[in-house]
């Protein structure tokens, strides 16, 4: 016998702790189809099964706090349920936190389906001296109740042998709320006209959904005109005589039944002492202190997982592990088995060189992960996106965008991959999609080199590539959140600040190898493929007429590539193939900027900051071209590391070219108008590149300050989901 | 027409009607703010916005732009 169980509950309810509580390592992790949500699933663990001889399947909902049909995590959780139809809903609600989550209880014991509710945070609810009523509690919801301590383990097997029997049975809960008179007519009117043929456990749901004008459930049910607008008549006449719209008398009324509820079955020892939250709060988010111990934790964060040991570990698989142990050891086996040449190449030079890179950023990537993880089960993530929103919205990210945007100062790649804490889809793509723009540890070899060669090591070069960077992600900000594709799906910003409390080590180290193994997985594919292309175009070329290998990077397939479009780089002030080869090349990865202009010029290996060639670079570039070089390759697509983590929390094949696109259209129009107004200011050269320098600068004036055609800082249109 | 955005830090305030529609208004209805409910406002975040206020027994975080659309009693 297989049941299948899903676990619902609101964010913050300690649903992540009791799911894998309960699955243990038996979890396969996805995305629900065609959006960027993450679905779990898992077998549930035979040790707490009390000797059931059933096979259990568990799904992870997202956290979710109503079945309305307005966010994205609603809409995956609701069709699950209505489609997917599981044996039996285990509803995790937070017993320190009872009215709110309860409310979600309510819609989920009208769907038909048998619910276990299972009541975490017991061991808190008792240290504050409340009492709860448990056996009452499930008398008013109609359905078990069950308390457990999700964080200690204690009641889980409870939870799942009652979910067992309940499944097994199919017995539907059986809500015990009722509307006001008027509604209930309503409901009841709609329940005969349109779902008589319904099974009656589910009626109810559908029926409600309908009296609050659900579009996607009145599209479900296929419901005709002629019996909407009958339906319609009664909802607007109920509307009337209550004053209100139809989902607001609903929620109204739920709320009025479960506050009820809660009075009945929680005896609240004392009001108004304050909590341990409270009194980190006062600190923590205080007018005055707040940002000062914001900056320091997040000085930690990128000293520990940036600077010290993420670099150290880093430097130590890229420069010991990927340097000096696994390619002379595949080297020399190679060798020994007599391996073609070409095949040689291909796997030292290609592969290994070319994976080893990006693997090089996971030990770095686990270390920021793991703090990342402990900062949002901790709660103080919260607090960041409340202390950080103001700044952060006039340019369309999320508080929390600070975060990943820190991080990219030092890698781009987990910059990009700790957008995930950001809720709002649209505030996340925002965020990955100009994260890249802060420079990164390895495009500072890359200034370093025009610095020293073309200005002298003038101290003013590095810091305006970061004042580059930041107005690049302030004006992207502002044009993208104006344009049609960021302006739907707008979520108000409603953020619950949950109670802090101190996360298990295992659930840390849980969601930490998670999100590092999904870019490990990354790299294995898109990133393996892209290297072997360079690899490819590097290495091979036609010489004397004919293809194959080439000695020489310059007769490669790489330098006709090159050679053929830099033309597309004249505007810009640096034309050159050799320019035009180093820039592709950094795609592998940007420090190799320097090393490519090193091989071009024939220096077998030059110093970090290139100083071997500064000569030669001078004699190429004017400081014009020069800076506008910098500024494209600090702007354009990132390395295949960072379009790989784009592309994983994209997770759109479109969202990826639509990102890496606009980096490299901006970076070339930016360029073009830093090269042509340097020409004009400062040598007074004047032509048709200044005259499409000052259009181009028209058009982005234009389009930061044009009136936003979707004005989405209040939203008064429903969006469509 | 009195706010939640124009109510005082540290007041305990009720609320007499939501407005707006779709979306905003039912997040916030759903986040527990229905008529007749009292909420106190417990501060300010640092930079002016968003509020932070205590309703059914939870913080919540609620920017002022939203906050407009709460009227009190």
């Amino acid at each position: 016998m297989r049941i299948r169980m899903a676990l619902a509950g609101n964010p913050n309810s300690g649903k992540t702790t009791l799911f894998n509580a309960l699955t243990g390592s038996n979890q396969f992790v996805g995305n629900w189809p065609g959006v960027t949500v993450e679905k779990k699933t898992g077998k549930i663990k035979s040790s707490i099964k009390k000797g059931k001889d059933v096979e259990a399947e568990l799904t992870d909902l997202p956290g979710i706090y109503s079945l309305s049909p307005y966010t994205l995590e609603e809409v995956v959780a609701r069709n699950f349920i209505l489609d997917e139809k599981p044996d039996v809903i285990i509803n995790i609600i937070d017993g320190s936190n009872l009215e709110r989550n309860l409310y979600l209880t309510t819609q989920l014991t009208e769907l038909g389906l048998p619910v276990v509710v299972a009541v975490n945070m017991m061991d808190v609810v008792r240290k504050n001296g409340d009492t709860l009523d448990t056996a009452k509690l499930s008398e008013e919801l109609g359905c078990r109740c069950i308390e457990i301590s999700a964080l200690k383990g204690d009641g889980i097997e409870d939870v799942v042998e009652a979910a067992i029997e309940e499944g097994s049975a199919g017995n539907p809960a059986v809500p015990k709320h009722e509307f006001s008179g008027s509604v209930e007519h309503t409901i009841a009117h709609i329940e005969e006209a349109v779902l008589h043929d319904f099974p009656e456990a589910s009626q109810r749901f559908y029926a409600v959904k309908l009296f609050e004008k659900d579009e996607d459930i009145r599209k479900k049910l296929n419901v005709d005109e002629a019996t909407w607008n009958h339906i319609s008549g009664d909802i607007a006449a109920c509307e009337k005589e209550m004053d209100d719209d139809a989902e607001s008398i609903i929620t109204n009324e739920r709320y009025i039944f479960v506050a009820g509820v809660a009075g009945a079955c929680l005896t609240k020892k004392g009001k108004g002492q304050l909590t341990t939250t409270d009194k980190i709060d006062r600190v923590v988010t205080n007018r005055w202190l707040a940002l000062p111990i914001f900056a320091v934790i997040m000085f930690l964060v990128y000293y520990i997982s940036v600077t010290t040991i993420g670099t150290i570990v880093t430097d130590w698989t890229n420069d010991v592990l990927f340097g000096d142990i696994i390619p002379p050891a595949v080297d020399g086996w190679l060798t020994d088995i007599g391996c073609v040449e070409w095949l040689h190449s291909l796997i030292v030079d290609g592969i290994i060189a070319g994976v080893g890179a990006v693997l090089g950023f996971v030990p770095q990537m686990l270390v920021l992960f793991l703090m990342l993880a402990f900062l949002e089960s901790c709660g103080y993530m919260a607090r960041v996106a409340f202390i950080m929103d103001r700044i952060f919205r006039r340019f369309g990210l999320s508080g929390k965008s600070f975060i990943p945007m820190l991080i990219g100062s030092g890698c781009g790649v987990p910059g990009v991959m700790a957008s995930r804490t950001i809720e709002s889809e649209r505030d996340r793509r925002m965020t990955v999609m100009t994260t890249t723009f802060v420079p990164c540890g390895a495009k500072l070899p890359i200034i370093a080199l025009i610095a020293g060669a073309l200005f002298h090591g003038a101290w003013w070069v590095a810091p305006s590539c970061y004042f580059v960077g930041v107005a690049a992600i302030v004006i992207s900000g502002i044009i993208l959140k104006k344009t049609k594709m960021f302006s739907g799906d707008p979520a108000p910003f409603v953020m619950e600040l949950p109670a802090y409390h101190l996360p298990t080590l295992g659930n840390v180290l849980r969601s930490m190898w998670e999100r590092g193994w999904s870019f490990i997985k990354k790299a294995g594919t898109i990133i393996l493929l892209s290297t072997i292309f360079i690899w490819f175009v590097s290495n091979y070329g036609f010489v004397d007429g004919h293809f194959g290998r080439v000695e020489d990077l310059s007769d490669g397939l790489l330098a006709s590539i090159g050679s053929a479009i830099a033309w597309i780089f004249i505007p810009l002030g640096f034309g050159t193939w050799k320019a035009a080869v180093a820039a592709i090349t950094g795609l592998v990865a940007k420090e190799n900027v320097v090393g490519t202009f090193g091989i071009l010029y024939g220096f077998a290996e030059v110093a970090e900051d290139g100083q071997e060639i500064w000569t030669n670079v001078a004699a190429d570039f004017a400081t014009s071209g020069a800076y506008a070089f910098l500024v494209f390759n600090l702007l354009c697509a990132p390395c295949f590391a960072a379009i790989g983590a784009i592309k994983r929390e994209m997770n759109s094949a479109k969202w990826t070219w639509f990102a890496i696109g606009y980096q490299t259209i901006f970076a070339y129009c930016i360029s073009l108008i830093v090269y042509q107004l340097w020409e004009l200011f400062a040598f007074g050269n004047f032509g048709v590149g200044t005259v499409v320098a000052f259009i181009l600068l028209a058009v982005f004036i234009y389009l930061l300050f044009r009136k936003p055609k979707y004005d989405n800082s209040r939203l008064t249109i429903a969006p469509e989901v | 027409m009195k706010t939640l955005r124009d109510a005082q830090v540290g007041s305990t305030v009720t609320v007499k009607k939501l407005h707006g529609e779709g979306a905003v208004k039912r997040r916030i209805m759903d986040m527990g703010i229905t008529k007749g409910i009292d909420v106190y406002i417990r501060k300010v975040a640092p930079l002016g916005d968003p509020v932070e206020v205590t309703v059914r027994g939870y913080e919540l975080s609620v920017r002022k732009a939203d906050a407009e659309m709460i009227e009190l009693q």
